[in-house]
């Protein structure tokens, strides 16, 4: 087992306002893991997320990037996002263009690939989504389920080295949950280093490496998923076991 | 029956053969479609501008002092009657030079147009979901790369209808050239007026030019609001 560290959090701040969303977060995310992050709303969650690559500009601390402080002003933070993939709650195609249009806009653009190259690589991994036959439509025309995959692939386009995930799969209606959850078990076994802040503790028990439970903008309870919902040892981490078991 | 015939063709004889004075019309809807044109293609550019340094202030709080002289412009150029802007630019502005008028004219327009193409281009861009932006940084595009590739498109698809209505507008709008003594078609009209002292027939014949441009531009825009809707993606 690789145990290089892909990103490393210190410290890590974010206030809105007098709102302290973040107060103080440390923490490791190795190569290879993937790391679920739970806990009540509000709790700072989606904020944590979104500052691994800066989405949410931190107000203190550091971020490190494959050996980089990515919060140095003097980075080029595009470049870095271009290896940290990220999928939202709400999808966020881009309802302008097809769904291949979506996958290889960025690699051709950004990375200055072929557009064919591009294609190939976007027609395999809809092919390992189900959805090879859906690259022509519009994001208007497809499932919640369906946009969800297309913005995971469309991610994996830049070929990044860590997926972000922010409750993917809880703008969807039930029956479509297990489909996202799926992709995101083969990717996760494919060797994917991934964050997934997500309810769906089946997903964490079976799928994490590591599970982080934050309250308060704090991390309370960092460990394996066998130990952390076996063993919970904080009577708040309890409480919220309790809650969503 | 048969006299006001008659009449009629001696009147419109009169007013549009005579002299080969058609030709007025003729000449003054060129330079009204040459105005409105090229003043619409300043407009676009000024107001695309304008519209994406103020929505950029607005989102990120960057730009102040760009923001400031766009909001100066703003309230200048939609507090003050377009004829006014027209003679200011015609008589100060370019007093002491010698320029073509349908120049002038064109410059006038296109900056008055700016103004309202930018608040329309603006609204178009602050409809655009948050999330649009958030995706297309995450994937590493810039914040410019961003606005190009994803914003920008979306938006302009979203706000067409509301500018070509205000291109529209405008074509009416050149209409008052005449005070900078331009001859733009309505002069024209009144050319003709003044020659035969009739004062109905050219003027009604502008206004049917203008009404006839007018619908057929608004049924293009309705057509393309039909075809938006049914590709609404
Ligand atoms: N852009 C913002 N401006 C102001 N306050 C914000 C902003 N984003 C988040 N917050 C606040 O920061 C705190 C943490 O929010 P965050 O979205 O990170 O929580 P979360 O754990 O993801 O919650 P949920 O499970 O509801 O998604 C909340 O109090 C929230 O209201
Ligand atoms: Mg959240």
């Amino acid at each position: 087992m690789n145990t290089k560290v892909l990103i490393k959090v210190k410290g890590l701040q974010k206030s809105f306002g007098t709102l302290h969303a973040l107060n103080g977060i440390d923490a490791e995310i190795k190569t290879g893991d993937v790391t679920v992050v739970i806990g009540p709303s509000g709790s700072g969650k989606s904020t944590f997320l979104r500052c691994l690559n800066l989405l949410e500009v931190p107000t203190g601390g550091r971020i490190f990037f494959e050996g980089t402080d990515i919060t140095d002003p003097k980075v080029d933070i595009n470049q870095h996002r271009q290896r940290m993939g990220m999928v939202f709650q709400q999808f966020n195609l881009f309802p302008h263009m097809t769904v291949l249009n979506n996958m290889i806009l960025a690699p051709v653009r950004l990375l200055k690939k072929r557009r064919e190259e591009a294609v190939e690589t976007a027609m395999e991994l809809l092919n390992r989504v189900g959805l090879a036959d859906r690259k022509d439509a519009y994001p208007s025309q497809l499932s919640g389920g369906q946009k969800q995959r297309i913005a995971i692939v469309r991610a994996l386009c830049m070929q990044p080295n860590v997926m972000l995930f922010d409750e993917p799969t809880s703008a969807l209606d039930p029956e479509m949950v297990g489909e996202v959850l799926d992709v995101m078990r083969n990717l996760a076994q494919s060797g994917m280093t991934m964050v997934v802040v997500t309810h769906e503790m089946g997903f964490a028990k079976e799928v994490g490496s590591r599970v982080i439970f934050m309250d308060e903008g704090k991390i309370v309870e960092e460990n394996t998923p066998t130990e952390l919902f076996g063993n919970p040892a904080s009577e708040r981490l309890k409480n919220f076991l309790a809650k969503v078991l | 029956m048969t006299e006001w015939i008659e009449t009629f063709k001696i009147k419109f004889t009169n007013n549009f053969i005579t002299d080969n004075r058609w030709k007025y019309l003729w000449d003054g809807l060129g330079v009204t479609l040459k105005v409105t044109f090229f003043a619409v293609l300043i407009g676009i550019l000024l107001g695309f501008t304008i519209a994406i340094i103020r929505s950029t202030h607005d989102k990120t709080g960057k730009l102040k002092i760009l923001d400031f002289f766009c909001r100066v412009y703003l309230t200048v150029i939609r507090g003050t009657p377009v004829v006014v802007q027209l003679l200011i630019i015609y008589f100060v502005i370019f007093a002491s030079v010698n320029i073509d008028k349908v120049l002038v004219a064109i410059i006038a327009f296109g900056i008055n147009s700016g103004a309202y193409v930018a608040e329309i281009v603006r609204s178009g861009i602050m409809s655009i979901d948050q999330g649009q932006m958030e995706a297309g940084r995450s994937l590493g595009f810039n914040y410019v790369q961003t606005m190009y590739y994803i914003i920008l498109p979306q938006a302009f698809k979203n706000v067409l209808p509301a500018l070509a209505n205000e291109f529209i507008v405008l074509l009416k709008e050149t209409s008052v050239s005449g005070f900078i003594a331009l001859q733009d078609l309505t002069k024209g009209g009144d050319i003709i007026r003044g020659r035969t002292y009739d004062a109905l027939m050219p003027l009604l014949a502008v206004a049917l030019i203008y009404l006839v441009i007018v619908v057929l531009l608004s049924k293009g825009v309705e057509m393309m609001e039909r075809r938006l809707r049914s590709s609404e993606h």
